[in-house]
């Protein structure tokens, strides 16, 4: 039986998360590097004056993204678990499509050091940054 | 002069019903008291981050964490209503939660300026003794 091809297997992933459907999440493959994308829907607002985007999504999309760039990358077909993340915020995060990428700083036998990149409109106006480190599968 | 509690806690039940992430996520208000607070999310299918598992998933909680700071902040004010923005968030997260299990947060604002707020928080499944995750967060304020 042949290999599924990568975009779909991603796509069976995302569909198969109840949380990332909660959020809305989807992805883009370019090779291995993934496009994570949150479009906007009124339930992730937690300003509803501005309005903006919750913190606690944006932090959750990052920690997301992480998790599924990690899942791409290893191919083991298990998730990493979060060990800790640090989410700084550097602007709001508007009524509007999300993006964001995730760099893979290091990936040891068991742990990742993984930075996320969050922004809107445009990637030189970053909204958010999350660095984490993740405990790999197998332990 | 600090905020009578009994408007402090009509707001914490304010902000945890009305804000559309957390009523989207099902936020209950616990209590609130000087410079702190609790919320609970109960457990859903549809907010499960690993099916095999059926933990609820750490996104949740980094929501309940972020959600329950910025109710202590509030707490904390000598004036309300004024706006908080997120600076930073780190969670330390020590075990999974159990499977069907909802989370529990209390946060602590521990010093709050004109401009700066810090806060720690932590979260458990079924014992605050035997935490999930614990955060530290920076917020400013917008005082209006």
């Amino acid at each position: 039986m042949s290999q599924p091809d990568p975009a779909q297997r991603l796509e069976g992933f995302l569909q198969r998360v109840p949380y990332i459907r909660f959020l809305g999440m989807q992805a883009e493959l370019d090779g291995e590097a993934m496009t994570a994308i949150l479009p906007f829907a009124p339930h992730l607002v937690g300003n509803t004056m501005i309005p903006a985007l919750h913190g606690g999504v944006i932090g959750a999309f990052l920690e997301a993204t992480a998790l599924t760039q990690l899942w791409v990358s290893q191919g083991s077909g298990k998730l990493a678990k979060t060990i800790d993340i640090t989410v700084e915020y550097l602007r709001p995060g508007r009524a509007m499509t999300t993006y964001a990428r995730a760099d893979l700083r290091k990936v040891g036998r068991r742990v990742a050091n993984v930075h996320v990149e969050a922004w809107q409109d445009s990637r030189e106006a970053p909204v958010a940054f999350l660095h984490g480190h993740f405990l790999l599968s197998g332990d | 002069m600090a905020v009578d509690l009994e408007l402090i806690r009509q707001m914490g039940q304010h902000m945890a019903t009305t804000v559309p992430q957390a009523a989207a996520l099902g936020f209950r208000f616990v209590s609130v008291d000087r410079a702190r607070g609790t919320l609970e999310v109960p457990w859903r299918e549809d907010l499960v981050g690993d099916p095999g598992t059926g933990v609820i998933a750490g996104g949740v909680v980094t929501s309940l964490l972020d959600h329950v700071c910025g109710l202590a902040v509030s707490a904390a004010a000598d004036t309300v209503p004024f706006g908080t923005a997120t600076l930073d968030l780190r969670i330390d997260y020590m075990r999974p939660a159990a499977p069907r299990a909802g989370v529990t947060a209390e946060a602590h604002c521990y010093k709050i300026t004109r401009s700066v707020a810090f806060v720690r928080a932590q979260a458990w499944d079924a014992d605050p003794a035997d935490p999930i995750a614990t955060a530290q967060a920076a917020f400013m304020l917008n005082r209006g």
